[in-house]
């Protein structure tokens, strides 16, 4: 009785989980699969007032933002994780980074945008992709470094202790052994912090601007999909909404299959047994 | 080929904690030597200390000598190069969980550097042989995890990683408490054929164990070794009160 309450309780909650994002896809799809055509893939959006047009120049834009954030905010919040599990475990210095990634971590992320708009944009003098991917970039060091920080130390002692003891030297056995050992979970909150900066906007508005025409210069206002959901949703046009509509529907699609790519390479190596 | 042990007034620590008193011991080239005592009583912090794994622990310290062959470890050489000639088994079998078999038995060699593939085959063929695993393993050995292993394998395959990189010593931490019966004679079969080749030191629990691998036996209590002699003499005619108060399950 009290089992059968339990599973009971269980499916509801994982009903109740599933249930937003479900009815968040169903919406999407009824609202702007039908603005998905060919052209939302290949067109650049046409100029105000005309009909059509499409998302290519977001779609590339947001793959390039996503590209430079990535190579900023995974290395070194791995590189962080890496040094709190492993070399840093108890030290000051540690404590202030933890400290200091829970802190960012929980930064408003158009904190983020004005930040490196007074950093970069302000100095520079113009809008660029670069501007953007850093601060996307920023916002996946904490998200990285704390969940790399949680995988390695979940690495029982043993296994350290088993790399030392065949004469490997510590570094050697942290970046063979350790890391790989906790390399799913590492993995896993890599993509957390991707899909996370994907969708965001407000850091975007005040560094890569957004774009019309075609650019993948970073030195350029690049347009992301994010960025062109949010200007097309507030014009006052019933055919721009519909490819704001459509272009929510692509980015979680996008978001989706990126995230499936990885785990599906990240899986293949994985032996027989191994846990 | 196995070379001897010599410990001089040997003090270890943890934090304040005095967990090894004034050890001196000579223990044989290419025998096994077997110590036991009680629950916490010192002596895996003794086979820690001698391939420097006790410092591994930021809390720990040692002092005093330990020359193996002709090194002294503490003195003339640096810690992962003590750990190539010195292997170690540790209590409960630590295969590495993401590799497959032949890369666990080959990762001492492989993360130093050894780029040898038709060589690294050899030595671990040689070595899954030598650890009485290969004709259990061979048909999978890049295809399965170490970790798929029964408990047992799992042992005999740290074993075969441990002998891989070619130690002259082989320390084991009560290396068979953790496996069945089956298993466990089968891990005392292997000490008894390795021995020929390494100086072998175990620590055990079990006294029948220690009486039926080992030449040498020592008795551990409270941090000082209390008795160390042939295996025989311990088990039968031991010259401490305490030793034979052990043995014979008064206490421990």
């Amino acid at each position: 009785m009290t089992d059968s309450a339990a599973t009971g309780l269980a499916v509801l909650s994982t009903l109740l989980v599933i249930a937003p994002l479900v009815a968040i896809f169903v919406y999407l799809v009824f609202k702007g699969g039908s603005s998905l055509s060919w052209a939302f893939f290949t067109q650049i959006p046409k100029p105000e007032g005309e009909l059509g047009g499409g998302m290519a120049n977001g779609i590339v834009g947001s793959c390039v933002l996503l590209a430079i954030s990535s190579s900023i905010g995974i290395p070194i919040g791995i590189g962080g994780g890496i040094y709190l599990a492993e070399f840093g475990r108890g030290t000051r210095l540690a404590n202030t980074v933890r400290f200091t990634a829970d802190v960012l971590n929980g930064l408003p992320s158009i904190v983020m945008g004005m930040a490196i708009y007074s950093l970069l944009v302000y100095r520079q003098k113009h809008f660029s992709a670069f501007s953007g991917g850093v601060a996307l970039g920023i916002m996946m060091i904490p998200t990285v470094c704390r969940t790399t920080e949680e995988m390695l130390l979940m690495v029982p002692n043993a296994v350290r202790e088993a790399a030392l003891a065949l004469g490997v030297s510590n570094w050697r056995s942290v970046l063979s052994i350790t890391v790989k050992t906790a390399s799913p979970g590492i993995i896993t909150g890599c993509m957390l912090a991707f899909a996370r900066v994907a969708g965001e906007t407000a850091p975007l508005i005040f560094t890569a601007l957004g774009n019309s025409n075609w650019s993948i210069n970073p030195n350029e206002a690049i347009s992301a999909l994010p960025l062109q959901i949010y200007y097309y949703a507030l014009s006052p046009y019933d055919d721009l909404h519909r490819l704001a509509w459509a272009g929510a529907l692509v980015l979680i699609i996008l978001i989706v299959l990126a995230v499936s790519l990885v785990r599906y390479v990240a899986s293949r190596g994985v032996l027989k047994g191994a846990s | 080929m196995g070379v001897g042990i010599e410990v001089t007034t040997l003090n270890a620590w943890y934090g304040t904690n005095h967990t090894l008193q004034d050890i001196n011991l000579n223990i044989p080239a290419n025998h096994a030597t077997a110590l036991i005592g009680p629950s916490g009583c010192g002596k895996s912090t003794f086979v820690r200390c001698l391939n420097r794994m006790h410092e591994t622990n930021p809390i720990a310290r040692v002092t005093g000598t330990v020359r193996i062959g002709d090194l002294d470890i503490y003195a003339d050489a640096k810690p992962v190069e003590i750990r190539r000639r010195v292997g170690m088994v540790f209590q409960r079998p630590n295969p590495f969980p993401t590799m497959s078999i032949y890369d666990n038995v080959a990762a001492g060699l492989k993360l130093n550097g050894f780029r040898n593939h038709r060589a690294l085959d050899e030595i671990v063929e040689k070595s899954l042989k030598n650890s009485a695993l290969w004709d259990e393993v061979k048909d999978d050995l890049k295809k399965k995890s170490g970790a798929s292993l029964s408990g047992g394998q799992q042992q005999r395959l740290c074993i075969a990683r441990a002998l891989a990189v070619d130690p002259e010593v082989l320390l084991m931490d009560e290396p068979a408490s953790a496996l069945d019966p089956v298993s466990t004679s089968k891990i005392e079969d292997l000490i008894f054929q390795l021995k020929s080749q390494y100086t072998i030191v175990i620590v055990t629990h079990n006294m029948q164990q220690a009486a039926r691998v080992a030449e040498k036996t020592g008795f551990f209590l409270n941090g000082r070794m209390v008795e160390f002699d042939s295996t025989h003499k311990i088990f039968t005619n031991p010259s401490d009160k305490r030793t034979e108060d052990y043995i014979t399950g008064r206490f421990g």
